[in-house]
């Protein structure tokens, strides 16, 4: 069965982000992996631990691929604390990417590591790109000095929990949506983050008059194959690992809405 | 083709599918109840027993007669052969990641009932693998938990087999009118001793399954199961089926059609690893984990995955229904739940 066998990639460069978050810059052994698109998703292997499903976190365009990895379980725990050199088993890409055709002014907003399926959005040439992103504390914040150095990109962050340290907004994602200027009809909304917050993001969104289509949310279930066999990442009639993890808008509301689904 | 066979017709069919280097699985008798073995031949076939079933019921019982393919699906499904419950995937070494080879064998399954053939349909679209050659048995006695008629699923044998056969015990003896659904299938049967099928044979056999759907011992409701579930998703009826539901999943192991696997990582001491899959069910806690806890924490959401997911959803993710009306899950279910009789409550409920 060649599709449950990864490809070996090899850790070239990894980046601290936060506390519990690493940016890991993986090169291929020998043979590669067809491109991925922004919000795909591969398995990453950490060998005799197990697999987890990691969206791609940048597309440098050089055969490489960009993780970012929270430490969460015995296998984020590995592959985030795997050193360059460390050959980790790559499957992929799998899942739906983000919609940007015909997308003019592109609305990013993010949670937590939610910003790490969207940070290579960031780069695609809209007429205007706003980025809303938020995080429980100033310290789990991820790509600061990145974000900072974007010239095209007007960025809002905002935290849970101030300190003396913080100088910016204290509050959820939410808020700043209600406020800042957007045109609804040229607005393209890219959501990620937990549940609760995509759902009230997106119904703050359509409040302010942009369409439930043009609203794309990116959701999760635990998912063990990538392929659409092993059943765990059903969502109602999703099978997210196919069907997802990108999914408009009015096909997600009824969904999350359901409890335990 | 179209031909009937006597006893020593259907071990000369075993044989003939062995001498093709084929492995032939069929319905043996043991630890009281027909369960699915290799065959070595017509004499290893549970001749003269049949089943009782009910809800949370499942009894073998001696028959009047010596039929061989007398009895309702019993624990086992052809599941377990297609898809067996723990299959190596990959190893993992410091050189590197390797397939582990599928080395099923060229199976020939023998007496497959028209739910079960369905099944083998369903199943196979998703998980694949080689074809198995099929010789199905009509169903002349459906069983009490049995609703194949209502699925679409029987008790005539749909499309997907090589040789149906129909079995029937009378006045002129013990045989099997069997028809060739391919020409592999017709190809064995030529090579089988047998005599040509009169019009009264055919006319016989297709009586004995005409009337068995007017046997069944349950039918699913004639509604949109696909519809109701997905209005039904807040109704207070799950939690009326979880004050019984013990969660303990018999339901998807017995299930000819459930596929689900978790997939897993045993380590040997010198540093080499096997990942693998294993039957697993979506009524255990963990199924459904995702960092922090599972989504389907209470039973009433757990049942509502298994049955929306068996009668609804399949239907969006793979165009057809997940269930085939063998009613194993009625039978294995230790609190005998109902399929059917929760679709028509669940529908019932809807009432003003």
């Amino acid at each position: 069965m060649t599709t449950w066998t990864p490809t070996p990639y090899q850790v070239v460069t990894r980046t601290v982000e936060t506390h519990d978050s690493v940016t890991l810059v993986l090169r291929p052994v020998a043979e590669s992996l067809p491109a991925f698109s922004p919000g795909q998703f591969a398995m990453l292997y950490a060998h005799g631990i197990g697999e987890v499903p990691i969206s791609i976190s940048g597309i440098p365009g050089d055969g490489t691929l960009v993780h970012t990895i929270r430490a969460v379980g015995a296998v984020s725990r590995a592959l985030h604390d795997a050193g360059p050199g460390t050959v980790i088993g790559v499957r992929g890409p799998f899942g739906t990417a983000w919609q940007l055709d015909g997308a003019e002014d592109l609305l990013v907003v993010a949670g937590g590591i939610g910003l790490a399926p969207l940070r290579p959005v960031l780069g695609h040439p809209a007429k205007r790109t706003v980025l809303v992103a938020g995080a429980r504390t100033r310290q789990d914040l991820l790509y600061q000095d990145e974000l900072a150095g974007l010239s095209d990109v007007d960025v809002v962050l905002t935290v849970d929990h101030g300190d003396h340290d913080w100088h910016g907004r204290v509050g959820f994602v939410t808020e700043p949506l209600a406020s800042i200027p957007l045109d609804p009809d040229r607005t393209t909304a890219l959501l990620c983050g937990p549940e609760p917050m995509m759902r009230f993001c997106a119904r703050t969104l359509l409040g302010r008059g942009v369409r439930a289509e043009r609203i794309q949310v990116s959701l999760e279930r635990n998912m063990q194959c990538g392929i659409g066999l092993c059943g765990h990442c059903q969502l109602g009639p999703l099978l997210l690992c196919r069907d997802g993890p990108v999914t408009g808008y009015p096909t997600a509301e009824p969904l999350l809405l359901a409890k335990e689904l | 083709m179209q031909v009937v066979l006597d006893l020593d017709g259907l071990d000369a069919l075993i044989g003939v599918l062995r001498q093709d280097g084929r492995v032939v699985v069929g319905p043996v008798l043991r630890d009281d109840a027909i369960t699915l073995a290799e065959l070595g031949s017509a004499a290893d076939l549970p001749s003269g027993w049949g089943v009782g079933t009910g809800p949370g019921h499942y009894r073998v019982r001696r028959r009047q007669d010596t039929a061989v393919f007398g009895h309702s699906a019993g624990p086992q499904s052809w599941k377990r052969f297609l898809h067996p419950p723990r299959r190596a995937l990959i190893s993992s070494d410091p050189a590197g990641f390797h397939p582990v080879e599928d080395n099923a064998p060229d199976y020939a399954f023998l007496g497959v009932r028209p739910c079960d053939l369905a099944a083998i349909t369903k199943l196979r679209q998703i998980v694949g693998g080689r074809a198995p050659f099929v010789v199905a048995a009509q169903c002349t006695e459906p069983g009490e938990v049995c609703f194949c008629a209502s699925m679409g699923c029987g008790p005539a044998a749909g499309s997907g087999y090589d040789i149906a056969l129909t079995e029937r015990i009378d006045s002129t003896g013990h045989r099997f009118l069997a028809t060739s659904g391919t020409g592999e299938g017709a190809e064995v049967l030529a090579r089988v001793p047998a005599r040509a099928a009169s019009p009264d044979d055919v006319a016989l056999a297709e009586q004995d399954v005409e009337a068995a759907a007017n046997r069944m011992g349950r039918a699913m409701p004639e509604l949109d199961l696909r519809d109701l579930l997905a209005r039904n998703r807040d109704s207070a009826h799950w939690e009326a089926v979880a004050e019984r539901c013990l969660t303990c999943g018999n339901c998807t192991m017995v299930c000819p059609t459930c596929f689900c696997v978790s997939v897993e990582d045993t380590t040997d001491l010198d540093g080499n690893a096997e990942r693998s899959q294993r039957w697993a069910s979506c009524f255990e806690i963990d199924f459904s984990y995702l960092h922090g806890g599972a989504v389907r924490t209470s039973g009433a959401s757990r049942y509502r995955q298994w049955m929306t997911h068996k009668l609804g959803t399949w239907h969006d993710q793979f165009g057809t229904s997940g269930c085939v009306g063998c009613g194993r899950c009625i039978a294995w279910c230790p609190a005998g739940i109902d399929i059917t009789e929760e679709a028509a409550a669940l529908a019932g409920s809807e009432q003003p």
